[in-house]
């Protein structure tokens, strides 16, 4: 099977934000290559990978673009003004290392206005933070990360305790990674499959819309992340039963979806067929591809299997290493076995 | 310019309710439209042939749709009471003149008197709930027999000049509404497609309609955008300056513009001596938003003209910048051609 | 011959926290031999290196410890709950990755986040926060920790704009960079010379006081980081100092007022070497400089600083040409006849 780990790190080295997905799209098509019939790469840049099937068509998105930062302004100093590329809580923003498309470093910090140690961290402001590069003024700056480029979390996947990585970008990478497994894996298919590499989800699932428009599916799959319940880090009385190493899920709803029935029991039928655990995922919050292609076109029947993990959208998401494998053979199993 | 925008900011269109402005669109671009048409949900599509043929279509937009309000409710003693369509900052209501309806009953936006308010309430601008309208109606029977409930009401503001600035409401985005009146007279390079948006104000509603049906394979958006650069405010807070040309969007709530095409189409802006800035803020969202992810994806521009005081009763912009949108949007027209979407 | 950021690699990745130096104190060792006469690692883990001379004892000294956590306990889920070592602003530290001394790695988290994280970061208990390893419970994670182990910043430098670097712990590996460069450009001198790594400055200063006693020094030198003035906003509070422009001599900080004396014959160096330099007043912040110059009868005392953006954050930032003015300022002092 596909490593996990290393694919994981090949991904996180090339990876930029929505709406600048080029760099691993290209990566993942290479990789998904020699497992389907076709790569195509649309406007918007989902790469879509189709491997020829009887029946339905299923659609299954896992998108690969990642949460980061904008360049919008830099000072006469030479310090950055950014803007955030999906979802971030900008009081645990200064100290964060990042990396710039270039390989350029720099730090995320706070300025005097952001009232750090004065405000509650939920209410600080993005736009009082900025990040330092150690440029003298904005001339060299602007030459090195000028306006509208963009940066990442400056950090790598690590091997941890419990047969975990803790990586920057499970969500969505490792999605990805069980995708490419997905693919890797199938043998028979029992439905017309197309494996998409979706882009901008993480701004409003804008690529996965726009593919499923496109490809028009029966069914649609996603396969994205989800929080889980086992850390002190959650609340009581909001505490999920997802735990990280228990298997992946099937989700049943979050905030932007009722997944169909329909598709939850080919899920079940499928794990059961192909004896892999799974747990049950219902996510007070949320929004994935599988929302997207649901209301698409006349709807498209739509559910997701989702990786538990810890920590999402900082730069230590720690996932299970088996239950990113696990996943990405239940989707094979989903697409051994017809509609 | 000046005359264009005068004309479009004197016309009454709340969301939803934008006849004048299209009539009077209509009018102007009929000569140089190859195809016209109004569909159901009031969009204004133009359809111009160019020299040559698009790939995929190009979709150019600009919305006629104003932020004001719709009249929910009349009291017994003859109030107008008020529903927000759009985003409008509060603190800039009271004692503004209006005009409600197609009748466009003239009326004040009223509060409770001052000498009856705390200091505590002073400190804070009133909820809209507090609001009402004040057409001079003694009761509720009289007030029904000038108005509905469900008239727009919108801002009566004047269009004048302010040293070499024009003053109006509407200019977001009416100014958007007139640069593609001026494209529309000039020759195309490209078949294109310019939509004349409703409903932007509550959602980028029309132009969602109107991207199914275009299919876009890019789309520009023509906006009117806060220009915040004013004494007191930090420079990396300003978003945009007027005076310093075209505003060029690279990020906002809904919609991440297109690097490489924004990078070609700057190049040519450079080489022809366009002036243009970029828009450092990335709150808000152009029609951009539903156009981009319409059908198959369209990649997407933005261009606006600075706007002082956006969502408020008067507007104030720097026509010249408003020329520089313009002679950006030829270029842009003329770049979209040759992307292979 | 030594360079700066590559030294500054080295040090930082041998980065132990106060109480536990001693794997830094092996590698500045080794690394201190070739230009000393004799080696000395004191009761508090203090590395001090002489260089024999018959004229007057000074003292360099730059501290060795890095700030850190040490765990505290492990919980049934195997979350790893922990004390800090030095000053950390707790609200800095959430998702801040750490790798212990022993390898494993983890993230510090906040217990019940969304009962805690709406709060200034300063009302954050050290209590509060965990780190997570991935382990599935208490026996999976005590095979990787235990009570007492103790844990770092995650990074390595990086090198950025404007010949500058990022990463944990200038505070103060660099001092030790600029000691190890000193030693190494310094010409023959009769000076009696006491290049000394000193130990737990990090939790008071501790190490000063006692690798000074034992030294009765003439002359003292404390090498450290300081803040600057350079920053975004920084215009609120001005502080003269900036990244790039030298080098600092120390005129205050909250535990010292400089030998004014000292200072000038410094200044005088700098002048002579075409040195830049800045002045430095401190208002936040103390060093080794204050133990050192109460120590035994007294001592006449100033510190050579680096100016440092973003100090106790794993991406603290310098420059390599002050690293290098610091080092010739120093090499030029002790290499005089005084």
């Amino acid at each position: 099977m596909l490593n996990v780990f290393e694919l994981q790190e090949k991904l996180v080295a090339c990876a930029l934000p929505s709406g600048f997905e080029s760099r691993q799209a290209k990566v993942l098509a290479e990789l998904a290559k020699p497992y389907v019939d076709e790569v195509t790469i649309d406007t918007l840049g989902n790469v879509i990978c189709h491997k020829k099937g009887p029946g339905k068509k299923l659609m299954m998105p896992a998108h690969m673009d990642v949460i980061g930062f904008m360049v919008t302004f830099i000072d006469k100093r030479g310090y950055l003004r950014f803007e955030p590329l999906g979802g971030h809580m900008a009081g645990a923003l200064p100290a964060t290392p990042v990396v710039f498309e270039n390989g350029a470093h720099g730090v995320i910090f706070a300025d005097a206005e952001a009232g750090f140690g004065k405000k509650n961290l939920t209410d600080i402001d993005i736009h009082d933070l900025y990040i330092d590069i150690g440029a003298a003024d904005r001339a060299e700056a602007g030459k090195l990360c000028p306006v509208g480029s963009v940066c990442t979390f400056d950090c790598a996947p690590a091997e941890i305790a419990g047969g975990c990585m803790m990586t920057p970008y499970a969500d969505n990478l490792s999605s990805c990674v069980a995708l490419l497994i997905a693919m890797s894996e199938v043998k028979t298919p029992a439905n017309d499959l197309y494996f998409v590499f979706s882009v901008q989800e993480e701004v409003g699932c804008r690529g996965a819309k726009a593919a499923a428009w496109h490809i028009d599916p029966d069914f649609g799959i996603a396969l994205d992340v989800t929080r889980t319940g086992d850390a002190p880090s959650d609340a009581e009385n909001t505490r999920m039963a997802v735990r990280v190493g228990a298997g992946p899920t099937v989700k049943v709803k979050d905030s932007s979806l009722l997944c169909n029935p329909q598709v939850i029991a080919h899920l079940r039928a499928a794990a059961k067929k192909a004896r892999i655990p799974y747990q049950d995922e219902v996510l007070p919050a949320g929004g994935t591809d599988s929302a997207a292609m649901q209301r698409t076109r006349e709807g498209i029947l739509s559910g997701c299997v989702s990786i538990p993990t810890r920590n999402i959208h900082t730069p230590g998401e720690i996932v299970s290493i088996k239950d990113v494998q696990q996943a990405g053979k239940l989707i094979a199993a989903a697409c051994e076995l017809g509609f | 310019m000046k005359e264009l925008l005068r004309a479009l900011c004197t016309l009454d269109g709340v969301p939803g309710y934008e006849d004048e402005v299209r009539k009077y669109i209509e009018e102007q671009v009929r000569p140089y439209a190859d195809e016209m048409e109004a569909d159901p949900i009031g969009n204004l599509i133009v359809f111009k042939k160019g020299k040559r043929r698009r790939v995929r279509p190009m979709m150019v937009t600009a919305h006629m749709d104003e932020v004001g309000f719709l009249i929910d409710s009349i009291t017994d003693d003859g109030m107008l009471k008020l529903a927000v369509a759009g985003g409008i900052d509060p603190r800039v209501l009271i004692g503004r003149k209006m005009r409600v309806g197609a009748k466009k009953i003239p009326g004040v936006i009223s509060l409770k008197a001052i000498h009856l308010t705390t200091a505590e309430e002073r400190k804070h601008a009133a909820p809209l709930r507090q609001l009402y309208i004040d057409i001079g109606a003694q009761s509720k029977k009289e007030a029904e027999g000038l108005v509905s409930i469900g008239d727009p009401a919108m801002f009566a503001s004047e269009f004048y000049e302010l040293g070499d600035c024009v003053k109006g409401k509407a200019i977001d985005d009416r100014i958007g509404c007139a640069v593609m009146i001026e494209l529309l007279k000039t020759e195309l390079p490209y078949d294109t497609y310019f939509v004349f948006a409703t409903n932007e104000e509550i959602g980028s509603r029309g132009a969602l309609v109107a991207a199914q049906r275009v299919r876009p394979g890019c789309v520009l958006a023509l906006e009117g955008t806060t220009a915040a650069d004013m004494p007191g405010i930090p420079e990396h807070k300003q978003s945009c300056a007027q005076r310093q040309g075209a505003v060029v969007s690279i990020l906002d709530k809904t919609t991440v513009y297109s690097r490489p095409f924004r990078e070609k189409v700057l190049k040519e802006a450079d080489k022809e001596g366009i002036r243009w800035q970029y828009r450092a803020s990335a709150n808000g969202g152009t029609d951009a938003r539903v156009a981009a992810a319409a059908a198959e994806g369209a990649l997407a521009f933005g261009i606006a003209t600075p706007t002082r005081y956006i969502h408020c009763a008067c507007n104030v912009v720097y026509l010249p910048d408003a020329e520089e949108v313009l002679k950006l949007a030829a270029v842009v027209i003329k770049e979209a051609g040759e992307l292979n979407v | 011959m030594f360079e700066v950021f590559e030294l500054q690699k080295q040090l930082v990745a041998a980065a132990a926290p106060s109480g536990y130096e001693h794997r830094e104190a092996e590698l500045l060792k080794k690394l201190a031999r070739p230009f000393v006469d004799e080696i000395t690692v004191d009761p508090m883990c203090s590395v001090i290196c002489h260089k024999k001379g018959k004229g007057p004892k000074i003292m360099l000294a730059a501290h060795l410890d890095a700030i850190g956590f040490i765990v505290a306990h492990v919980d049934e889920q195997g979350y790893v709950w922990f004390d800090r070592i030095g000053g950390h602003n707790p609200g800095q530290l959430i998702n801040c990755r750490v790798q212990f001394l022993n390898g494993t790695k983890g993230v510090i988290r906040v217990r019940d986040a969304a009962k805690n994280l709406p709060q200034p970061s300063g009302a954050l208990a050290f209590t509060d926060l965990y780190i997570d390893i991935g382990a599935r419970d208490r026996a999976d994670a005590e095979k990787h920790v235990r009570i007492g182990d103790l844990a770092i910043f995650e990074g390595a430098p990086r090198l950025v704009a404007g010949n500058n670097v990022m990463g944990p712990y200038a505070d103060d590996l660099i001092g030790c960079v600029v000691l190890l460069m000193a030693m190494e450009r310094m010409k023959k001198n009769d000076n009696d010379l006491y290049f000394v790594f000193i130990s737990q400055e990090e939790v008071g200063c501790r190490g000063s006081i006692t690798a000074a006693e034992g030294i009765h020094p003439d002359y003292g030198f404390a090498v450290d980081v300081c803040g600057t003035g350079d920053k975004p906003d920084d215009d609120k509070v001005p502080m003269d100092v900036s990244v790039g422009a030298g080098p600092t001599i120390k005129i205050k900080d909250m535990a010292v007022i400089c030998s004014p004396a000292l200072n000038g014959q410094l200044r005088a160096v700098a002048k002579k070497e075409k040195i830049p330099y800045q002045d430095e007043i401190l208002r936040g912040g103390g060093t080794d400089t204050g133990s050192i110059q109460k120590s035994g009868a007294g001592v006449h005392a100033t510190c050579v600083s680096i100016p440092t953006r973003h100090i106790h954050s794993p991406a603290e930032l310098f420059s390599v040409s002050d690293v290098e003015n610091a080092a010739k300022l120093l090499a030029a002092f002790v290499s005089q006849k005084l």
